[in-house]
């Protein structure tokens, strides 16, 4: 009975999962950490440790301020962009109307195209000979000659903005559909009762119930943008001149086309605890809000 | 209001339906506008795919003059694009079996019995999945390295577990929280251990959490793309989303062929989620909204 009982401990059912969290996740996060401490080009077997100087070179880095400016301003724009859309469309497909279910299948189908296809859909989009963006402008007279939309550093951000809310609307869509889902009926049957108008009891009720879902896909889309790699490393590679960088981008370039391990590692840290601290204080303030609403 | 009562009843009754048609008009004109921006760049990738060469310099005209499937076809004789399905779909499945082989009895562990430590836990695992994977990339390569994984699935899916696996625990313990304990109870009283309790009692109960789980992790890993294009080299284990990206071009990139490739690998997807929608959408607000 006692060897069966030690058998069954709950901690075996997870030591597995965890065992393998330890390697994939945790010893690699600390490595992170130690190599950013040190020197390290593997293909000249140099290793050696130098302190934190790497963080003093990256305080005085423009590419590094250019980089992390880059990924704050994608990420406000594009969440932005994204959230207010997202809620737009979700009210839409709240509604009752025919073929509803493939509907809305067909709207989430943009989250599930791989990113580096949908990054590729969209650079032919805009490709500034044969693209479909400048031939539709021109045909309508919008512009008289053709833009370069990702050759020209005013627009590639933007650009790269537009794919990625194409791409990640329907995310916000779907959280903010399922909050939708849970205002209760009561609550209208009452508003109507007491002769509320449409705009009032989006404005008092619809609104005030989706604040946890708004908050939380905020929160899940700010922290993706601001690890943002694939999408925008395959439309622009991070040019032109490292006006679409950001810092994922950065420290990979750092890594894998420079070899400046060390120095990488230290960005990465820096990436870390960047996402670490906004996490941190979007998820008090969504806390903060839910508590007074 | 001096007017007489009966038009007063015909003119609210007319601005009721005045009221309907303004709104219906307005949410067909809206999913108008939503199903094009959606499906546009989809469908114009579909239509670039079967163009012939000829047309894929010069737009107007919009639409192929003589629908091909060339690019098709040369994507799959002059490239080894089968070999590069099938990596993708062999790192895809293996790392959904390892997901749920180790993520299904911790997330029973942590519904259903008394982990020591649990909240912490879970959040650190909670934790891992946000944060960036570029984070670890160039020490997880270093440690591919060092067990001469390098451009071998394993590698993949050893990296690929990094996200997906607190994906699938997160997922599953919200399924097992919403089965009652009493059947865990009933389990224990005709003498079952926890072992069996999972196995003969809640995995059958789960089916729907697993294969959401499963849907999920499956989609995470065949798109993955940071990892797949730090530890792959070569036609051995190279995935699908690095070959789109690195597309080789002699002068100008052959986007047809580019097109033909995207409109093959969506096709899978779009058709799971066509199909298994409602599994999608329940396993990615389980994660969020409950969580």
């Amino acid at each position: 009975m006692r060897q069966r009982q030690n058998n069954d401990h709950p901690v075996l059912f997870v030591l597995p999962a965890l065992g393998l969290m330890l390697v994939v996740a945790v010893y690699p996060l600390i490595t992170t950490f130690w190599l950013s401490l040190r020197d390290e080009f593997p293909i000249f077997h140099l290793s050696c440790f130098v302190g934190l100087s790497h963080y003093v070179t990256l305080w005085n880095d423009p590419r590094f301020w250019q980089s992390l400016a880059n990924t704050a301003y994608f990420t406000a724009v594009s969440v932005s962009a994204e959230v207010a859309l997202g809620l737009g469309v979700a009210l839409l497909l709240h509604q009752v109307f025919p073929a509803r279910g493939l509907i809305r299948g067909l709207v989430l189908m943009p989250w599930f195209i791989p990113t580096v296809v949908a990054a590729r859909l969209w650079e032919w989009i805009y490709h500034p000979h044969f693209g479909v963006l400048n031939a539709l402008l021109l045909q309508g007279g919008l512009i008289t000659t053709g833009l370069n939309w990702l050759g020209q550093p005013t627009l590639a951000l933007h650009a790269a903005v537009v794919a990625d809310v194409w791409k990640t609307m329907p995310f916000a869509v779907l959280l903010i559909l399922a909050g939708l889902q849970t205002v209760p009926g009561d609550l209208y049957r009452a508003a109507r009762v007491d002769g509320a108008t449409a705009a009032q009891t989006f404005w008092h009720i619809t609104l005030p119930w989706l604040v946890p879902a708004v908050g939380i896909t905020v929160l899940f889309r700010t922290l993706d943008a601001l690890r943002v790699f694939d999408v925008v490393y395959v439309l622009t590679g991070g040019g032109p001149a490292n006006t679409t960088e950001t810092l994922s981008i950065y420290t990979y370039r750092l890594s894998f086309q420079t070899l400046e391990f060390g120095y990488g590692a230290a960005l990465a840290v820096v990436t870390f605890i960047i996402i670490l601290v906004v996490s941190l204080f979007l998820q008090f303030l969504l806390r903060r809000v839910s508590a007074t609403t | 209001m001096n007017r007489p009562r009966v038009t007063q009843f015909f003119s609210k009754r007319r601005d009721r339906v005045i009221r309907y048609v303004g709104a219906r008009l307005l949410v067909s004109v809206g999913l108008l506008f939503t199903l094009a921006f959606c499906l546009f760049p989809v469908l114009w990738q579909v239509i670039t795919a079967l163009k012939p060469a000829s047309d894929l310099a010069t737009v107007p005209p919009f639409f192929p003059t003589q629908p091909t499937l060339d690019h098709f076809h040369t994507v799959f004789t002059q490239r080894p694009f089968a070999r590069i399905l099938f990596n993708s779909t062999a790192v895809a499945i293996l790392t959904t079996c390892v997901c749920l082989l180790a993520g299904t009895p911790a997330a029973f562990a942590f519904a259903k019995l008394r982990v020591p430590g649990q909240r912490g836990l879970l959040t650190g695992i909670l934790a891992v999945s946000m944060f960036p994977p570029i984070a670890i990339v160039g020490s997880l390569f270093l440690l591919i390295r060092f067990l001469r994984l390098r451009d071998t699935w394993w590698a993949l899916i050893l990296a690929d577990t990094t996200f997906t696996l607190p994906l699938t625990i997160w997922v599953l313990t919200s399924f097992f929280r919403d089965v009652p304990d009493d059947l865990l109870r009933a389990a224990r009283v005709d003498g079952c251990t926890a072992r069996q309790a999972l196995w003969h009692v809640f995995l059958p109960v789960v089916t729907p959490g697993l294969t959401t789980a499963a849907l999920l992790t499956f989609v995470f890993a065949w798109n993955e793309f940071l990892f797949a294009l730090t530890f792959t080299a070569t036609d051995a284990s190279r995935t699908v989303p690095v070959e789109i990206a690195l597309f080789p071009g002699v002068h100008e990139m052959p986007w047809g062929e580019i097109a033909a490739a995207a409109t093959v690998v969506s096709l899978p997807l779009l058709i799971l989620v066509v199909v298994a929608q409602r599994r999608f959408v329940s396993g990615l607000t389980a994660g969020a909204v409950k969580g």
